[in-house]
């Protein structure tokens, strides 16, 4: 049987803590993995769900004004990326898909790094070593394979390290996807699969991807798997630490499905209007990552009127940093392009490069 | 004739292909309800039903495998790739299967398939969206490749691409998708009104020397053309249309009549369809040049950041440049050429 907390859990259930009206329920198996969840630290996961939110926000709004090319809105996913990001260690390493803004945030991506591939001004916001997070993969389900390779190469060089992949319900059409799967249920790969199935790929229904629940597949590759209500902050961060756990522990890989919704458009170019049921997205509207933990740390007396005006002034201070750091990004030099081509000398290019210079000196542009 | 942009065109050239023959089913991501992220489909699943116009799965290799097959059965799939950047997952499936089948079965297997790539930059677009992988496919025998322009070339040329018997990969310069132009939907209505798809067109008459450019370049060589009038150089602008077979003929013919030949394209330079262009023109009118022939295109670097796109692509000044070098006349990069 494939491994669980305790034994394998029905694959149809979603893993839930925290209800949609913000009730706490109980759950045997995942309970321990978030027995540390309480008072400051749900305090700490709700500020950053809405911190991540307001920064969505805003870059959604930038692109309106002109100041990004694009943007993919991560609004209703807020509670799935702050939940599995948070479960993470530090060396824990992680390969995204585009969608993952609020992963970044809470790997300590600096937030106007977030905006530079999508301003325009550079292909990659970070350096992946710096925050164990990689580059944003555009190409669907390509970091799947990336993720299994480190994954395969942390166990070679005897460190407990996991690798985690990010990717949407759409990807896992992808051959790249399922070979993932195949390669790290093969070489028993610490990595973790986390699907946010956020019901659509661009105007496509998950349905059109999948006739079953997402998570069943990978048992068919020889992984355990677990779906998981994607808009409970708590339910995604035990079960992604139950995960982690067997990869640090050396139990190969896990699949968790983390059943959400995409609220907003796919980008800031696509027209929902023409594709998504209103009443569809009015009943994930109710289940509202934020107003549930909102709702419950009311309850509990923990969200007091202090704690509260806290978090919006954070979320205010981090917004401010981020629009006035998205219009400071510099604008790339215009023989910057020929820069890191090769990491070592290359003729063909250092010509091409030294031709360009010399022409820009003859319109009278400054090269460099 | 009606005034339709390039993207409508091609709409409209998909609606006559799919109403003048059952056997065309159309198959891509998006291209149903949302009508395509470029809406050249729109309204297409609608009129035709989900049979005809196919929501795929999110998978380019699958898309063209399954295309493969129904050719097999006598059907002729039209595969939308929703961006350049997007093919090379199908490249295998494309390169290994759909360019070699008619070969390998000795003529007996057809693969009428065609595959639309909207391609090139200059939309301001995030990477893998403004590739121009068109000497992959140019390079693979099997394949025909070819692109447009204008509308009426976009909806005439689609529709010849389809009714073709042969696999066509069908470029579509994205950045002149919003390009308005006259076309006429019955141009295919009689045989002999319209060009055939392989042949290359003379766009602007001149003497002194070709420009060769193809896709999204052709405007812009068209600049260049006019704005060189005005300094007393006459160009003459050649619009290549195909990519695979090359209409050499009527570039020849051309560069017989000027003796300078400047390509341009927004593909990177080294292996790109420039080097076989001078090649094959320098071989077949080596007496007739004056000047070695001229390439301006995109440099041998990743497409780069929409914010630097400009210092990538072709623009009417680097073309200028180029005329002003074959020209023999003293500009930036004299010398360059011969070293
Ligand atoms: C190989 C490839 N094909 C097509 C695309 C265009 N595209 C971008 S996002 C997308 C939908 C992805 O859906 P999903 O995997 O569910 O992730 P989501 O965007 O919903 O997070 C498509 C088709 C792409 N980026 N890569």
């Amino acid at each position: 049987m494939l491994d669980s907390p305790a034994g394998e859990p029905p694959r149809d259930e979603l893993v839930q803590l925290l209800d949609p009206a913000g009730t706490r329920t109980e759950h045997p198996l995942y309970e321990p993995y978030v027995a540390d969840a309480t008072g400051e630290r749900l305090l700490s996961l709700y500020e950053d769900m809405v911190v991540v939110r307001r920064l969505d926000v805003e870059a959604t709004a930038l692109q309106r004004q002109g100041e990004l090319g694009l943007w993919p809105p991560l609004l209703g996913q807020e509670a799935a990326q702050v939940g599995s990001a948070r479960a993470l260690r530090d060396d824990d390493f992680v390969f995204p898909s585009y969608r993952e803004n609020g992963v970044a945030y809470c790997r300590g991506v600096e937030p106007r790094d977030l905006l530079r591939v999508w301003r325009g001004t550079s292909q990659s916001g970070w350096d992946p070593y710096a925050v164990s997070m990689a580059t944003p993969a555009i190409v669907i389900g390509a970091q799947t394979l990336h993720a299994v390779g480190y994954a395969v190469g942390c166990r070679r060089d005897g460190v407990d390290t996991a690798a985690v992949t990010y990717f949407g319900d759409g990807a896992t059409t992808q051959g790249d996807v399922n070979e993932a799967m195949v390669f790290a249920a093969s070489f028993a790969a610490p990595v973790v699969f986390f699907c946010q199935n956020n019901h659509w790929a661009i105007s496509e229904p998950v349905g059109l991807q999948a006739q079953r629940p997402i998570a069943e597949r990978a048992p068919g590759f020889g992984i355990p798997s677990v779906r998981v209500d994607g808009n409970d902050v708590l339910a995604v961060l035990a079960v992604t630490r139950w995960a982690l756990e067997r990869a640090h522990r050396g139990d190969g890989p896990t699949f968790i499905e983390a059943v959400t919704y995409r609220m907003g458009p796919h980008t800031t170019s696509d027209d929902p209007t023409r594709y998504v049921d209103p009443l569809q997205r009015e009943e994930w509207a109710g289940k509202d990552p934020i107003a549930r933990l909102e709702a419950y740390l009311r309850a509990q007396g923990v969200l007091t009127e202090q704690a509260e005006a806290r978090v919006a002034a954070r979320a205010d201070e981090v917004a401010a940093a981020f629009r006035a750091g998205c219009t400071s990004l510099p604008q790339p030099a215009p023989l910057s392009i020929f820069d890191h081509v090769y990491a070592e000398p290359h003729a063909g290019l250092d010509r091409q490069r030294s031709q360009q210079a010399a022409y820009l000196r003859s319109i009278g542009e400054v090269a460099e | 004739m009606t005034e339709l942009t390039l993207a409508k065109a091609l709409g409209s050239g998909l609606r006559r292909a799919l109403a003048d023959d059952d056997r065309v089913v159309l198959m891509g991501e998006d291209i149903g309800a949302l009508g395509g992220v470029f809406r050249v489909t729109d309204g297409l699943q609608r009129e035709f039903g989900h049979d005809r116009v196919m929501d795929m799965p999110l998978a380019e290799s699958g898309i063209i495998g399954m295309a493969v097959g129904l050719a097999f059965r006598g059907f002729r799939p039209v595969c939308e790739i929703q961006f350049d950047g997007f093919i090379y997952p199908a490249f295998d499936q494309i390169v290994a299967q759909v360019a070699k089948l008619h070969y390998r079965t000795s003529g007996s297997v057809r693969m009428p398939l065609t595959i639309r790539v909207p391609y090139g930059g200059g939309i301001g677009a995030v990477e893998h969206h403004s590739e121009s992988p068109e000497a992959y496919f140019a390079h693979t025998a099997g394949l025909r490749v070819v692109t447009c322009s204008t509308p009426q070339d976009a909806h005439t040329m689609l529709r010849q691409a389809i009714a073709c018997d042969d696999p066509v990969v069908f470029f579509e310069p994205k950045r002149r998708y919003w390009t308005k132009g006259k076309v006429d939907e019955t141009v295919l209505d009689e045989p002999g009104r319209a060009e055939p798809m392989g042949r290359a067109r003379v766009v602007v008459e001149g003497s002194d020397v070709t420009i060769v450019a193809y896709g999204p370049l052709v405007a812009t060589a068209i600049d260049a053309a006019v704005a060189a009038s005005d300094e007393g150089v006459s160009i003459e602008v050649v619009d290549l249309r195909s990519l695979a077979p090359l209409d050499l003929d009527t570039i020849e013919a051309s560069v017989r009549r000027t003796g300078r030949l400047v390509i341009v394209h927004e593909a990177q330079q080294s292996g790109g369809l420039g080097a076989e262009i001078a090649a094959s023109i320098t071989d077949r009118c080596f007496l007739h040049l004056e000047a070695a022939p001229a390439r301006v295109t995109g440099f041998d670097t990743p497409y780069p950041s929409a914010r630097a796109e400009e210092h990538f692509l072709p623009d009417l000044d680097r073309i200028l440049d180029a005329v002003d070098r074959v020209l023999g006349r003293a500009n930036a990069l004299t010398g360059w050429s011969q070293r």
